[in-house]
């Protein structure tokens, strides 16, 4: 702007000789002739009406479309201006922005530990969580022109939008066999690309990615296991010998970086999947992949698992039975423009529920272990850390005596244990106190008018009223209920999924009948492989209010909407309860407890027990959340959330020492915040 | 002068006024046009008519231009949705349907496992470490792909690009790497598919991640390199035998294309070789893991190209220069020195020896004799396949050597067109070794040292020495190189050789510097592979070279350039400055055709195992309609790719037929005849 303000003396100068009328007269026509050439009209007017009527003729031609196209031009052109100077800035220049607020920056941790001297050792392999993986097209049907090899998961998620149906078509699987539906092959993206970024912009391995390579790690020893992550475990091996592949690239890693062994990094689901990779691998071959007992110990030096659901997620619960967790990115990546969208709100959510009802995985994810373990109905063994008290401080001890402090008043009135209850009162009802009739003779009937609502398909048509109103009248589910709940609800599901993942605790380990593939992603139905030298992390955030138990309403109209929803309207009397809009939360890292993710290396892997029968050593690594100081941060250095958590500085850096060759011992052993150990303790499992 | 006098005055006298002026018509800028000046009326009354036209007539020039850009935004944004709301397939237009749809129509589905390796400069690169000028580039691709960093940071990318000069490996604080997966070669750039279709129509007939392998490896590196420093031969030997395991013991069906063909014959070397050195696959390993390796546009014998490419950076070698050449080679500001640049850079890269010609005089010709001569040029117009008539194709041959002169393409390099064409009596002879090999004294021009080739260390008198020589042919043509860059051919010697050995059992032949030389090692032992050379034809093949010297005496310039005046006549294989014969644009037909119709033809020494080949020519035809894309039908070197024909055999190996049941040989050029003079013991 200041450029043209100074070029206005100049211009008038031009216009203020003695032939000003002149050129005022000629610069009218200029503007004529400019009109002309946009169509417009007063060509007859030309010469005959006065110079000063001309002005307000002209501007009054100056139209309504005119001024859009203007103003869009104008937009455009400010656009160019800023991108221009966007991409004429140097690429440092937003470091040095933020540095200059908050200070210099600390190095990333590939690059600190690189001035210490730790250099490439130990080939890696990243195993990556649900959803975060890439899927992409390899057949289609019609609608799916042109999409071949394109991603459908993963990346800018640009065809949800341009062809909703279309897409929820091609995410399912088959209702009966769980595979691909007849006509459409989706596959997992290979190569570290698979899961590096979500979103353009969300990352989810880059970071940890580019700080192992800062330390010299590449392509060559560095390996993403990216697998169909809605399949079932062992469905992954019978349809794209994923297992197969793993097992040969890391044997292949390890020959090739001079028999160094393995360091494995798996996140989320990927710690069950490893999990069940582990058995699979040393199974003997027509079921497993014939490795031999020692396989294990051969090739792998240490499993780091980053917020591992070990025991599974109450997210899980939720979100089969009604489609409304917030786990994992399905409703988030879809929410913003989906959910609210006017044409499609009515049925989002059952096509949501309809597609992840058909992903065997997300069972994978339900509690595991029962009421010994989650807690029946008057007992649960965490408490409700409410969150103005909890400890920021590294001082574990001085947490638990203020815990301890609180406990009396805190732990009567929230019972964890009930997964889902129908209504806030019977979820802090005695239990005495609650009625429950059994549901599981209720008849299920067709619905009577459900022929508006057909494309839309969830079993819950299939239910028919009695058999919802049977399903609420039970009051409250626990984890061991909550199976029965599945079953009677979701009976295709379970029946898939019963054939995949098992959820209980083993009596005796030896029954021959745990040597089937579906015990081996349940860490309380498996023993960990013979291998004394390996060792276990598990490394997840803590200080994140996290999803416990639900309590549930029968939704107002029935008819083609999930019968189901989270009571939003209930919340705990005083603001530091753990109850907000009808969900019980306890510490996590937003998605996993704390309990699932540390209980396995706290105590039940702990030394030599019956699930650990070599004694392999366990290390618990907590990380205490703690949000971004400033926007600039963007999702942190120091975030405990279950996804973010993989751009933790002190994470990092603990994986990048394993991976150079440090032990546990070497990190500083077990780092804790929580009162996991004491949780622990509560459980009463044999070991 | 009147008028700068009254500026100054009013420069000096308005300020006041103008500012404000300046400051309501920006404030103004968001009302409407009409408004404006109304409003202006109203409250600068006094001011002057004049300035109130004159302003608006400022406005009237920013508006125009937001107005024009906001129109033609609005119309772009409207076709673009227009064409967004077109069905993908207009009625009426016919789509051709591609060979795996109607392949899959016919049953065929996916049986053997498929392993794509890629040729030189077609894989992607991307960056693992690098310096600070290349801040935010990590993992980014470099090459490949929109190459928009080329005109970004055009120093830091050549930098980053380079090899070092002595070993051949990364420059010290720099890692770039081959980009991994099929991604790594399906598009060179945006709309320039290299295997995009093919990939496309094996997932037609069911191909999937774990049935199809992209074997990307760092192509500026030497073949042994690659293992050395990523380890890719190991990785391709674990990869091929996890899926030969995993697919139902059903052997794998390779499909190297252009440099790639020789990085697998090293492969097979490699991994049949005892540990150390090789990969310890055991001598069963070949025939137990592979059913047929289909070479697309194969380089067995060589390429004539690599050669001016290396003497002086004019090769059109297939894309490289394509991609440069819109903007880099044009560009006013680099014009100088993108060929120095250029030849710096592809100087470092070890594989671009890996192309030179291989077989010396036997194979390419000497000063008097070629194998190709006699054959007209005009070869799009020529003939039906000759799958029989060898005879008739004979005396055709004959004929026109009777008529004409024949060109003598063995001279691969010749300074001055007479030079080209004399009888060797008649050239002058020096004693080329001694001349070339005399030490130069430098004279170094310090004032241009930017721009580093190895012709600044050579003396003007050294260069005139080689240009007196007149005439090279793939024999004295290394010696030629030697001299000119003897820093990359020490390198290369290492690690490639370029003769005809005599005795194959001889113990020297176990060094990898010999695997991807057909001419110097044996197939491997498996009676029951197939191998298959498919290559396009009819189209004109660089194949000899008439230089001249640069008159100017500038340092930065490289000494020799093509003499791009010399023409033959009408009809003749001469056109500005090249020599060409018949081929696929890259690679002439018997560097491509000669080992599979006479070298590994039936049970020879370098077959010993007598394994079947097959030869597979794909006729050039240019596209009939923009419509129809630059594929179909193409046999040039890199387009083949797409060309249905060629696709359908490959499909049809992949799915289980053998080379007898795709009716075997397929011959339009004059392979089997050439072949026939090359007098090469077998």
């Amino acid at each position: 702007m200041p450029l043209i303000r100074r070029r206005n003396p100049a211009e008038t100068d031009k216009n203020s000789g003695p032939d000003s009328n002149n050129r005022n007269e000629k610069s009218e026509e200029e503007e004529e002739e400019e009109n002309d050439n946009k169509k417009h009209k007063n060509k007859k007017k030309k010469s005959t009406i006065a110079k000063a009527k001309k002005v307000e003729e002209k501007s009054s031609n100056w139209s309504c479309v005119d001024s859009c196209c203007w103003l869009i031009g104008c937009i455009c052109t400010i656009w160019w201006v800023l991108l221009f100077l966007y991409n004429a800035m140097p690429s440092s220049f937003p470091q040095y922005l933020t540095e200059a607020i908050t200070g210099p920056l600390p190095d990333p941790p590939g690059v600190k530990l690189r001035k210490e001297g730790l250099r490439v050792k130990h080939p890696v392999v990243f195993v990556p969580g649900i959803v975060t993986g890439g899927l992409e097209l390899w057949e289609g049907h019609q609608c799916a022109d042109g999409l071949f090899r394109k991603r459908l998961w993963g990346g800018t998620f640009g065809e949800v939008y341009r062809r909703p149906l279309c897409w929820v078509e091609h995410m399912c699987l088959d209702n009966e066999t769980g595979l691909d539906p007849p006509g459409i092959r989706v596959r997992s993206v290979t190569g570290l690309v698979a899961a590096d970024y979500f979103a353009p912009g969300y990352f989810v391995w880059a970071v940890l990615i580019a700080n192992l390579a800062s330390i010299g790690y590449e392509e060559k020893n560095m390996y993403m296991a990216s697998y169909d992550w809605r399949i079932s475990f062992q469905n992954t091996e019978v349809r794209d010998h994923t297992l197969s592949q793993i097992k040969s690239k890391i044997e292949l890693m390890v020959a090739t970086s001079g028999g160094k062994k393995a360091v494995i990094v798996p996140h989320s689901m990927g710690v069950l999947y490893f999990l069940h990779f582990m058995k699979w691998v040393e199974a003997p071959a027509p079921m497993g992949g014939g490795g031999g007992p020692d396989w294990c110990s051969k090739h792998i030096k240490a499993v780091m698992n980053i917020g591992g659901p070990f025991l599974g997620v109450p997210k899980a619960v939720a979100g089969l039975f009604s489609a409304e967790a917030k786990d994992v990115a399905v409703a988030r990546a879809i929410k913003p423009g989906f959910l609210d969208n006017d044409i499609f709100r009515l049925q989002t959510l059952q096509y949501v529920m309809k597609m992840s009802r058909t992903w065997d995985s997300t069972m994978s994810m339900i509690p595991k272990g029962g009421d010994t373990i989650w807690g029946g109905l008057d007992w649960s063994p965490e408490e409700c850390v409410p969150s103005k008290r909890r400890q920021r401080n590294n001082d574990t001890q001085l947490a638990r005596q203020n815990v301890e402090g609180n406990l009396a008043s805190q732990s009567r009135n929230v019972n964890y244990g009930r997964i889902i209850s129908f209504g806030k009162d019977v979820a802090e009802a005695h239990s005495s106190d609650i009625e429950r009739t059994v549901f599981q003779g209720a008849t299920k009937g067709l619905n009577v008018a459900n022929t508006t609502c057909r494309d839309v398909w969830t079993e819950y048509h299939d239910m028919g009223i009695e058999g919802i109103r049977a399903v609420a009248e039970h009051k409250v589910y626990t984890a061991g209920s909550v199976l029965d709940l599945f079953n009677f609800v979701a009976p295709k599901m379970m029946a898939r999924g019963d054939a995949h993942f098992s959820y209980g605790i083993a009596d005796n380990l030896d029954d021959p009948k745990y040597e089937h593939y579906k015990y081996w992603s349940n860490p309380l139905e498996t023993r960990l492989p013979n291998a004394p030298d390996m060792e276990i992390f598990s490394l997840y955030g803590v200080g994140i209010p996290t999803e416990r138990a639900y309590v549930y309403k029968l939704s107002s109209s029935a008819e083609c909407y999930i019968p189901f929803q989270i009571d939003t309207s209930a919340e705990s009397e005083d603001e530091d309860g753990c109850m907000k809009d009808g969900v019980y939360t306890v510490e996590g890292d937003e998605t996993v407890p704390v309990l699932s993710a540390g209980f396995m290396c706290a105590r039940g892997w702990r030394g030599k027990t019956r699930f650990n029968p070599s004694g392999i050593r366990t290390y618990i690594r907590e990380y205490d959340h703690s949000p971004p100081a400033n926007l600039l941060e963007g999702r942190g250095t120091q975030s405990g959330a279950h996804v973010d958590i993989m751009g933790n500085f002190a994470l990092i850096e603990d994986v990048v020492r394993v991976a150079a060759g440090a032990t546990g011992e070497d990190l500083g052993g077990d780092r804790v915040y929580t009162d996991i150990f004491k949780w622990s303790e509560k459980i009463n499992v044999q070991l | 002068m009147a008028s700068i006098l009254r500026f100054r005055k009013l420069c000096y006298v308005e300020p006041v006024r103008s500012s404000s002026l300046g400051f309501r018509s920006f404030e103004t800028l968001k009302v409407d046009n009409k408004e404006e000046s109304v409003v202006s009326k109203v409250k600068n009354k006094l001011l002057e008519k004049k300035k109130n036209t004159r302003q608006s007539k400022e406005w009237r020039c920013i508006d125009h231009c937001c107005w024009i850009i906001g129109y033609m935004f609005t119309t772009w944004w409207l076709l673009l949705f227009l064409y967004h709301c077109l069905p993908t397939t207009l009625p009426g237009f016919r789509v051709l349907e591609s060979p795996g749809t109607r392949l899959k129509r016919e049953g065929l589905t996916a049986l053997h496992p498929v392993v794509l390796v890629p040729g030189i400069v077609t894989g992607g690169l991307e960056l693992w470490e690098g310096r600070p000028c290349a801040d935010g580039l990590f993992r980014k691709r470099l090459w490949v792909g929109s190459f928009a960093e080329i005109f970004k940071r055009p120093w830091c990318w050549t930098e980053h690009l380079s090899l070092h000069n002595e070993t051949g490996l990364d420059p010290p604080g720099i890692r770039v790497r081959a980009v991994p997966g099929l991604v790594a070669a399906n598009h060179f750039a945006p709309g320039y598919f290299v295997w995009a279709v093919l990939i496309e129509n094996l997932a037609k007939i069911g191909y999937e991640g774990k049935n199809l392998h992209m074997a990307a490896y760092d192509w500026r590196l030497s073949f042994q390199n690659t293992e050395i420093r990523d380890k890719a031969l190991s990785r391709l030997k674990s990869k091929i035998e996890l899926m030969y395991v995993t697919n139902g013991y059903k052997k794998v069906v390779v499909v190297p294309h252009s440099m790639g063909v020789i990085y697998f014959l090293h492969f097979l070397k490699w991994v049949e070789s005892p540990p150390p050195m090789g990969g310890g696959g055991g001598p069963g390993w070949c025939a137990k893991h592979i059913k047929a390796i289909m070479n697309i546009a194969p380089a067995f014998l060589g390429v004539p190209k690599a050669v001016s490419n290396i003497f002086s950076a004019e090769g059109k070698d297939v894309p490289f220069i394509r991609a440069m050449a819109p903007g880099v080679l044009d560009s006013e500001i680099l014009r100088l020195r993108t060929v120095e640049h250029f030849m710096r850079v592809s100087r470092t890269w070890d594989s671009t020896i890996s192309l030179l010609p291989k077989g010396g005089e036997t194979i390419w010709g000497n000063l008097d004799w070629s194998p190709e001569e006699g054959n007209g040029c005009d070869f799009e117009k020529k003939g039906e396949p000759s799958m029989s008539d060898n005879n008739l194709n004979h005396s055709n041959g004959r004929r026109g050597f009777k008529v004409k002169d024949p060109v003598k393409y063995g001279r691969i390099i010749s300074f001055g067109k007479a030079a080209s064409q004399l009888p060797s009596s008649q050239l002058p002879t020096h004693d080329s070794k001694e001349s070339l090999h005399k030490s130069a004294s430098t004279n170094f021009n310090s004032s241009c040292g930017e721009v580093w080739t190895e012709y600044d260390e050579m003396s003007r008198e050294s260069i005139r020495k080689i240009s007196e020589n007149k005439a090279y042919t793939a024999a004295t043509l290394f010696d030629l190189l030697c001299s000119v860059a003897p820093k990359m051919m020490r390198r290369a010697k290492n690690h490639f050789s370029h003769g005809i050995s005599d005795n194959l059992d001889d113990p020297k032949y176990s060094h990898y510097k010999y695997w991807s030389n057909p001419l110097e090692t044996k197939l491997p032992n498996a009676p029951d592979m197939e191998i298959y050379c498919l290559y396009g034809v009819g189209i004109p093949t660089e194949r000899a070279y008439v230089y001249k010297l640069e008159p100017s005496d500038k340092c930065k310039n490289i000494p020799f350039r093509i003499d791009s005046s010399a023409v033959g006549d009408s009809g003749s294989c001469l056109k500005s400055g090249v020599y060409f014969v018949d081929g696929d644009e890259s690679v002439p037909v018997h560097s491509a055709g000669f080992m599979c119709a006479k070298g590994w033809r039936g049970r020879t020494r370098f077959n010993p195992s007598g394994m079947a080949t097959y030869i597979r020519e794909y006729r050039h035809k240019r596209p009939a309609s923009l419509l129809e894309g630059r594929v179909t039908k193409s046999g040039a070197h890199v387009n083949i790719i797409g060309n249905v024909a060629l696709i359908e055999d490959i499909l049809r190996v992949a799915a289980g037929a053998t080379g007898a049941e795709i009716e075997g040989d397929k011959i339009y050029s004059d392979i089997i005849r050439m072949s026939e003079r090359i007098n090469l013991r077998i």
